[in-house]
């Protein structure tokens, strides 16, 4: 298995260790009405955004429906191109490029989806479908395409025999493994996972995750996850940036965001979420968010969260809240943050000490 | 529900698209009839020879084509027909002028009158021969379709399936020749062809006149929508709003009919306008078979006749059919799918 | 719930109710031989119902023929729920918890399913009474909502059509005054402005939206009994938070039974008063809710809470994920349909594949299913699990 490229030598000397950078990332889709498809508007899918992955890091991207969680992923990986703003891979301008200057990128930045039963094609073989990105590539690996797949399928916990197998003879877990196995292949730098493990079962889910952890590990990939699941989330992430309707409102590493969660948002997404834990019915105090997510079309002006803050006031409907760094490493887009002063006194999230967090790598 | 100005936003724009197409409509047809032919090597005086009869002499060939304007610019032809598609136009017999009232479809030299009095003439026989086919198919057809879905791999399921097969492959000659054979000629229940009585003269008559054509057009087109339905059916009975309305209890008839079939049918108004409005442009075959003096028999004669002007208004008519069979459809997709209406 | 009950055996499960028989007279035969069966005792591990069980589910088994075998979507599942009261059932996708909500609906198409057993509402035997009686009963004494409230309504009428449906079914009012219900019911379960988006289509809602409205209809009868299949799994986390407050809300009062199915421990935390954990169709563990998460007893509950992360315990590095997958319905494995994929299968000297380990109540009110001895089931608790979690 030799699929490995040359990094450019300029990018870790002058662009720090950051793997991929976005600046300013927005994505607008026109809507387009009437007889002569004028566009009416557009629906602000990703509105801005600014940040950093660092290489072997897990970044998470997190947050409900319609908040652009998506779409930012697809222009990660280059599937659909931005509107506006500057995407650059190990240093290089990779916003705009062409299909045919697109293909290095495709090795080194590879997408896992959501569904494992849309995205393998039925009709092929785990053998064809494993070894597409070699053939696509024109790669000849060492040892052929087949021995090369079939060490891939052992590799996510397959057997080699399931080589001439289809893809309905798999179950759920399974054919997740199937699609980490294709985007493996090549060998990237860079995962961009999109609910890796949302459509599967419980027991099934916990094998994904430890799998993704145990590549990361052996092959020092760099993960950018998508997710909804903010208990996912925090097992599987270093950072973790939330956005909401197209912005990014919070970005921090994974223990300080949990601990101290300074955006409202967040701590009402973190409130919302049922523990399997009978005793903190009563105790919890809930933060409730009302009505839903408002349309990406017409986001309210300024913090676009204003309409369902209990804390907006006229400013955050007038003037909208930079992205700022509020601690060390903590940034934070809000007028009135949360727990300002270090992490949450009540029993909002945890009420184990945090002390446990060390003491539990065992 | 009221008529929101989405609505109204959304009937002037398939109006005006209509117009549009009608326009191109007439542009290709008339590309057909008097450009292809030039561009295939025809004379201007070859294209005249059709319309004198084969006696004629080489100079009155010339004279008639120079009268008839196949001489000129040819987009100077096409704005002569569109005139008389909006305005009308006088036409030289030979004779003398005779004037072809706006909306002009052509003029025949032949039978020496205007097409769209003919065409009016035999309007009534093929609407009645079309609405009362559809009548019979959409019951026939829907009924079917909702039963075998319902009994879905039973013995009724696949009786009627191999029938419906049975329907869309055999023509409708045959159907037709043997319906009359056995019905009319040998048991003498219905009538045997080649009359025609219209509705307002004696509508027993009319239904009489009309039973077989109906019976075997419908039979082909019945065939076509049981399959449709009852593929839609197995469809929508496995929807979750069906298990909804199970879940609060409804009549399984309720369920079947005004849940599932409700949203089966959907697709089906979009074929059932395309297919009536392609019907009254001239059901060509079954007005042959039972010789009913219909639209597409007029063009048969037309045809066999070589009188180009009257193939043309046929065309035209037919295409105008087509086009407000589609704006209808459009229109009643609204009506049916709120979905379009208030998207 | 609580009476102590002997050991069982496939074997006492005699007297199998015959499906065939359909109509009131047959139904009233049945809950005469039904009761006899009670008598005996033991039915999948429970003894007769408590008295003030409202839902009393015994024996139930449900099995449709397919062309490669017979799949036994639920084999043997009784339960008890009173007025009042949340069950939860959790468990994977073709656990069966879902295919027995279905049958207590009568939902199942009469022809694919080989029902058995007995499922009594309000004193009424369900299994095997005639599809008509069942149906009388649907929407009006018992009602469900389900996972995604687009699909589940109709997209061609209004939502207030279709809650005014529902009414009207089941009481003889004019389509004005069940209008006037329906805004009534469309206002309690929080959407504003109800009396104009009664006349919306459901694709004018958002999901929040819905799903409220799905449940405006399903409680517009006040049904006794509320089941509700996966409410919340297709919304965000804080739409999911408000619906399952309003069910909370609504419960208390309306005073229904209510019976949540999902694969989310923490959902059915939030809500149940009693949890019953599916598996392969079988319940392997069943207690009140605080037993289930404080005293779990059986390996394969104990295996669902070390493989989730949890948001209300300190991170840990590495997730304790149950081997393996679910088993096939049609070839489920001999003995405990679990030992496969149990860590504790070989300490019970063969027993695990062997025996299919009856439901029994290991503590007062905590029924398993499991041959581990007490002795082994709290040693592993204390010293693998507990900590760990």
């Amino acid at each position: 298995m030799t699929a490995s490229t040359a990094p450019s030598p300029d990018t870790a000397a002058t662009r720090g260790d950051a793997l991929l950078r976005v600046t300013n990332l927005t994505k607008h889709f026109p809507i387009r009405r009437g007889l002569l498809q004028r566009t009416v508007g557009a629906v602000q899918a990703v509105d801005g955004l600014n940040f950093e992955v660092a290489k072997g890091e897990t970044l998470s991207l997190v947050g409900e429906s319609g908040c652009g969680k998506t779409t930012t992923g697809r222009m990660l990986t280059r599937l659909i191109e931005p509107t506006d703003g500057l995407l650059e891979f190990e240093g290089r301008d990779v916003t705009h490029i062409s299909m045919r200057q697109l293909r290095p990128l495709r090795r080194d930045v590879q997408m896992i989806f959501q569904d494992p039963y849309g995205s393998l094609n039925p009709r092929h073989t785990v053998g064809t479908i494993v070894g597409a990105p070699f053939k696509l590539q024109n790669i000849k690996t060492e040892k052929g395409i087949k021995r090369s797949v079939q060490d891939l399928l052992e590799l996510v916990g397959l057997s080699p025999e399931h080589y001439n197998r289809y893809p309905h003879e798999f179950s759920g877990g399974q054919r997740q493994r199937i699609g980490i196995a294709r985007s493996l292949a090549l060998r990237p730098k860079l995962i961009v996972a999109d609910e890796p493990v949302s459509a599967l079962d419980v027991s099934i889910q916990a094998q994904v995750i430890n799998l993704l952890e145990d590549l990361q590990n052996e092959f020092d990939l760099t993960y950018v996850v998508i997710a909804h699941d903010l208990s996912v989330v925090r097992h599987m992430s270093d950072r973790v940036a939330v956005m909401y309707l197209g912005k990014l409102v919070e970005v921090a590493g994974r223990d300080e965001l949990y601990t101290r969660p300074m955006h409202p948002y967040t701590t009402a997404l973190m409130s919302a979420v049922p523990v399997p834990d009978t005793s903190r019915r009563t105790k919890r105090e809930r933060i409730r968010l009302t009505g839903d997510v408002p349309s990406p079309i017409n986001p309210p002006p300024a913090c676009r969260f204003n309409t369902r803050c209990w804390k907006a006031q006229e400013v955050c409907r007038t003037i909208e809240p930079p992205l700022v760094e509020l601690a060390p490493g903590h940034q934070v887009a809000c007028h009135f943050p949360e727990n300002p002063d270090g992490p949450a006194a009540g029993p909002v999230l945890l009420d184990t000490p945090r002390t446990r967090d060390d003491d539990a790598t065992a | 529900m009221g008529l929101p100005t989405t609505v109204f936003a959304y009937l002037v724009k398939r109006l005006i698209s209509a117009v549009v197409l009608l326009f191109i409509i007439t542009a290709v047809v008339f590309a057909i009839f008097f450009l292809l032919p030039r561009l295939g090597g025809a004379s201007a005086d070859d294209l005249a020879s059709r319309y004198v009869g084969k006696s004629a002499g080489a100079a009155q060939i010339h004279e008639t084509a120079v009268r008839l304007g196949f001489t000129d610019p040819i987009w100077v032809q096409y704005g002569r027909f569109a005139k008389g598609l909006v305005a009308g136009s006088d036409y030289y017999t030979g004779a003398g002028y005779d004037h072809c009232p706006a909306p002009c479809l052509g003029y025949s030299f032949i039978t020496q009158n205007p097409v769209l009095p003919d065409l009016l003439d035999r309007l009534p026989v093929t609407m009645s021969l079309a609405a009362g086919a559809a009548f019979l198919w959409l019951l026939g057809g829907i009924s079917t379709g909702v039963v075998s879905a319902l009994k879905r791999g039973s013995f009724i399921d696949r009786a009627a399936m191999t029938t419906a097969l049975a329907g869309v492959s055999l023509p409708i000659f045959f159907t037709g020749l043997l319906s009359l054979s056995i019905f009319s000629y040998g048991l003498g229940w219905t009538a045997p062809g080649g009359s025609y009585t219209p509705f307002q003269e004696n509508p027993l008559m009319w239904a009489y006149d009309l039973l077989l054509p109906w019976i075997t057009l419908a039979f082909l087109y019945a065939a076509a929508y049981a399959r449709l339905t009852r593929a839609g059916m197995l469809e929508t009975m496995n929807e979750d709003y069906i298990r909804t309305a199970r879940a609060k209890g409804l009549r399984e008839h309720d369920v079947v009919v005004r849940h599932g079939l409700r949203a089966a049918l959907t697709p089906i108004v979009t074929i059932f306008g395309l297919d009536l409005g392609l019907l009254l442009g001239g059901a060509i075959l079954t007005e042959t078979t039972f010789s009913l003096p219909g639209i597409g028999q007029y063009a048969v004669q037309a045809v066999a006749n070589n009188d180009l002007p009257k193939v043309l208004g046929v065309t035209i008519l037919g295409a105008l059919f087509i086009v407000i069979a589609n704006l209808v459809v459009d229109l009643l997709y609204a009506v049916v799918d709120p979905r379009v209406r208030t998207a | 719930m609580s009476q102590p009950s002997k050991p069982t055996t496939e074997a006492s499960v005699a007297a199998q109710p015959d499906t065939s028989e359909t109509g009131d007279r047959a139904g009233r035969r049945r809950r005469k031989s039904a009761a006899t069966v009670n008598a005996l005792d033991g039915i999948g591990g429970l003894g007769a119902p408590a008295p003030d069980s409202f839902l009393s589910v015994r024996d139930l088994r449900v099995h449709f023929p397919t062309d490669d075998g017979l799949v036994k979507s639920v084999d043997g599942l009784s339960f008890d729920l009173s007025r009042g009261k949340t069950l939860g059932i959790v468990g994977e996708s073709g656990s069966g918890k879902s295919v027995t909500s279905m049958a207590i609906m009568g939902l199942h198409k009469p022809g694919t399913v080989q029902m058995t057993g007995s499922i009594r509402l309000d004193g009424q035997e369900l299994v095997g009474s005639s599809p008509e009686a069942v149906r009388l009963l649907r929407g009006k004494k018992m009602a469900m909502i389900f996972q995604d409230p687009l699909s589940a309504m109709h997209p061609f009428y209004t939502v207030g059509h279709q809650i005014v449906e529902a009414y009207r079914m089941h009481n003889d009012v004019s389509t004005s005054v069940a209008k006037k219900h329906a805004v009534e019911m469309l206002d309690r379960v929080g959407i504003p402005q109800a009396s104009s988006r009664v006349d919306d289509y459901p694709h004018q809602f958002s999901g929040g939206m819905r799903q409220r409205a799905m449940i405006a209809m399903a409680l517009s009868c006040s049904p006794d009994l509320l089941i509700a299949d996966e409410p919340t799994t297709a919304l965000d986390v804080t739409v999911q938070a408000q619906i399952l407050d309003l069910v909370r809300d609504l419960q208390s009062e309306f005073n229904s039974a209510v019976i949540i199915i999902t694969h989310d421990l923490g959902v059915v935390a939030e809500l149940s008063d009693d949890i019953m954990v599916m598996y392969a169709g079988r319940a392997v563990e069943y207690a009140a809710a605080e037993e289930v998460f404080e005293r779990p007893k059986h390996p394969y509950t104990w295996g669902l809470l070390s493989s989730m992360p949890r948001l209300d315990r300190a991170r840990i590095d590495r997730l304790r994920p149950i081997p393996g997958a679910p088993p096939s319905l049609i070839n489920v494995p001999s003995g405990c349909p679990f030992h496969p994929r149990c860590a504790y299968a070989d300490r019970t000297g063969g027993l695990s594949q062997s025996q299919r380990p009856p439901l029994e109540e290991k503590a007062p009110g905590h029924y398993a299913a499991c041959h581990l001895t007490p002795e082994q089931r709290t040693a592993i608790w204390e010293t693998d699990i507990k900590p760990t979690l």
